[in-house]
């Protein structure tokens, strides 16, 4: 099943042309209305006029989450805020939120590869989708409801939590399909048995499940346990949301829209593009996105590439799993993390606490946990109970406000925490990817 | 006229007081007395040695947080209802006690409580007002 034939099934030709095109006009576009692009280019000594085709594309600077930052909010928008109609947002570091802008195209543009993403699957007009992705700032539960109602599909917005109703819905309403986190679904699977019921009980066929890294064995999971196909679905808000990227019947790796989205993997040291299949930082160029065109950024996932001929035809370059991050964010039941953030909210919670802590992430019945160990100050004046929780309850509730999910915080005593040798060694992820 | 105590954290696992009392032993320190406060995570050990400065240098050293405190001392004679006299004079005085400990040395007929309180000065002075007998560091 497709939802645009034609151009998801460009020949080489056609594709290169087209991405061609679009890219001189982007380029052009951000040189024109996006100061720090204009900026960079010239440091670099690119104009737009070096730019003639797709190829070209590599003389351009790379964009990184930083350049978002230091420009926070509006400051990438290359529309004016008349042609402005939303704004999505997720957490970056330093507890800055990273803001992307959408122009009406921009929107239509989203939904429009969220309805590719879901006819690639075998949705139909006929067909109920559950959302229970969060709607809000975070794109999930927008990006596909909105890609579902272009289709035609019947949307129910149920958002993320809520377990006992959500299994209500599915029961009730008789979904042909749902998205969310991976490891929402099978914990999601896990209630369902746990209530006394089985797939059976459901009408699910297929669910598209990203944003966050899962692995075959995860799918194997939610298959059998939910009675459905499972497909990654990628995507990242800067660059629209879900639906970058989508994997059709085969299961052969998600699609990219690359009419829309071009894709390259560098090397994270030289910075030099790689051939196609070799392993390296995922980065993406926006090709028609107006609101917030992204020129070569960086996405900082670690995955390689495959252009491979798929039986349904597609010809979007697909992506494989993604095998990690570049940099240290962590990606906790679907919320970026940084430990920087986790870092600055210890610094700032009580003279008592030390700036020496180590968080272990693990995954404990299919929902990701977060453990922070914080070490307590030598000389800490502490004689009695109610301090020591006192400051545990503050820094759990600081921690909270500054990452937007819960964690688990222990205090230990002071030297208990391993000191490395140079970069200090922050994390322990025990999750299987 | 007040006693000085340590104060240490620990975490709530195996070992922790064995190890407390080791770096203790290696430091030469005598414990003479000791209370734990505990909860399912965590427990703090308070206790007063021959050498609290001592102590904590050592325990410091060893991994430990630890930190003094100063608290009111008094003896009472080995008899019922002597405790709750004292009691009685503070609950009076609106004085609230964050904890309470006690030991009794063998060679003696008293016994020694020692209490935290938010006001050293004023509630050792009521207490003297009220001829109860305060203590100090020496009567260990």
């Amino acid at each position: 099943m497709f939802y645009e034939p034609k151009q998801e099934c460009l020949s080489n030709n056609e594709k290169r042309a087209l991405q061609s095109e679009r890219l001189i006009d982007t380029v052009k576009r951000v040189y024109e209305n996006v100061a720090p692009y204009r900026a960079k280019m010239d440091q670099a000594g690119v104009k737009p006029s070096d730019i003639r085709g797709i190829e070209d594309i590599v003389k351009l600077p790379f964009t990184t989450k930083k350049d978002l930052r230091e420009n926070y909010p509006f400051g990438m928008f290359a529309s004016p805020q008349k042609d402005i109609i939303r704004i999505h947002a997720s957490s970056g570091t330093t507890g800055k939120l990273t803001v992307v802008g959408y122009s009406k195209a921009d929107i239509d543009l989203w939904a429009r590869c969220c309805a590719r993403g879901l006819a690639a699957v075998g949705a139909t007009q006929e067909s109920v989708l559950h959302v229970a992705y969060g709607y809000g700032l975070f794109t999930g539960g927008l990006g596909m409801h909105y890609g579902g109602e272009l289709m035609g599909l019947t949307v129910v917005p149920v958002s993320s939590g809520n377990t006992a109703r959500q299994l209500t819905l599915l029961k009730d309403f008789k979904a042909d399909g749902i998205c969310c986190t991976p490891s929402y679904a099978v914990f999601l699977a896990d209630e369902l048995i746990k209530a006394g019921f089985s797939a059976k009980d459901l009408n699910l066929k297929w669910g598209l499940f990203g944003a966050e890294p899962w692995t075959d064995e995860m799918r194997r999971e939610i298959e059998e346990k939910l009675g459905l196909k499972a497909y990654d679905i990628y995507g990242l808000s800067e660059i629209s949301g879900p639906g970058v990227a989508s994997e059709c019947e085969f299961q052969r790796g998600s699609h990219i829209w690359d009419d829309y989205f071009y894709p390259e993997i560098i090397d994270i040291d030289t910075l030099q593009p790689l051939p196609i299949g070799e392993r390296g930082e995922l980065v993406f160029t926006t090709l028609t996105k107006e609101g917030m065109p992204l020129i070569r950024y960086r996405t900082r996932d670690i995955t390689a590439l495959d252009d491979s001929p798929c039986p349904c035809g597609r010809t979007g370059v697909r992506l494989n799993r993604i095998k990690g991050r570049s940099d240290d964010m962590l990606i906790i039941r679907g919320v970026n993390v940084f430990p920087s953030q986790i870092e600055s909210a210890i610094i700032n919670s009580d003279e008592r606490i030390s700036t020496h802590y180590h968080i272990v992430v693990d995954r404990i019945n299919n929902l990701d946990t977060m453990e922070i160990m914080v070490e307590l100050r030598d000389d800490a004046q502490i004689d009695q109970i109610k301090e020591i929780e006192d400051i545990k309850k503050k820094l759990t509730s600081d921690i909270t406000s500054a990452i937007g999910i819960s964690a688990n915080v222990r205090l230990v005593s002071g030297g208990s925490i391993t000191r490395s040798e140079g970069k200090a060694k922050r994390v322990t992820d025990n999750r299987k990817y | 006229m007040l006693v000085n105590q340590i104060a240490v954290f620990l975490e709530n696992r195996s070992g922790r007081i064995a190890e407390f009392s080791r770096v203790l032993s290696d430091a030469g320190v005598n414990i003479q007395a000791m209370s734990i406060a505990d909860t399912e995570e965590y427990g703090i050990l308070r206790a007063i040695t021959d050498d609290n400065e001592k102590s904590i240098n050592a325990l410091r050293k060893n991994g430990f947080n630890a930190s003094s405190t100063d608290l009111v001392g008094f003896s009472v004679e080995d008899k019922p209802g002597e405790m709750f006299k004292v009691l009685d004079i503070l609950e009076k005085a609106k004085i609230n006690i964050g904890y309470l400990y006690s030991f009794a040395k063998s060679s003696k007929k008293s016994a020694v409580i020692l209490i935290k309180v938010d006001d050293n000065e004023g509630t050792a002075s009521i207490l003297a007002q009220n001829g109860i007998n305060l203590v100090d560091q020496d009567i260990l």
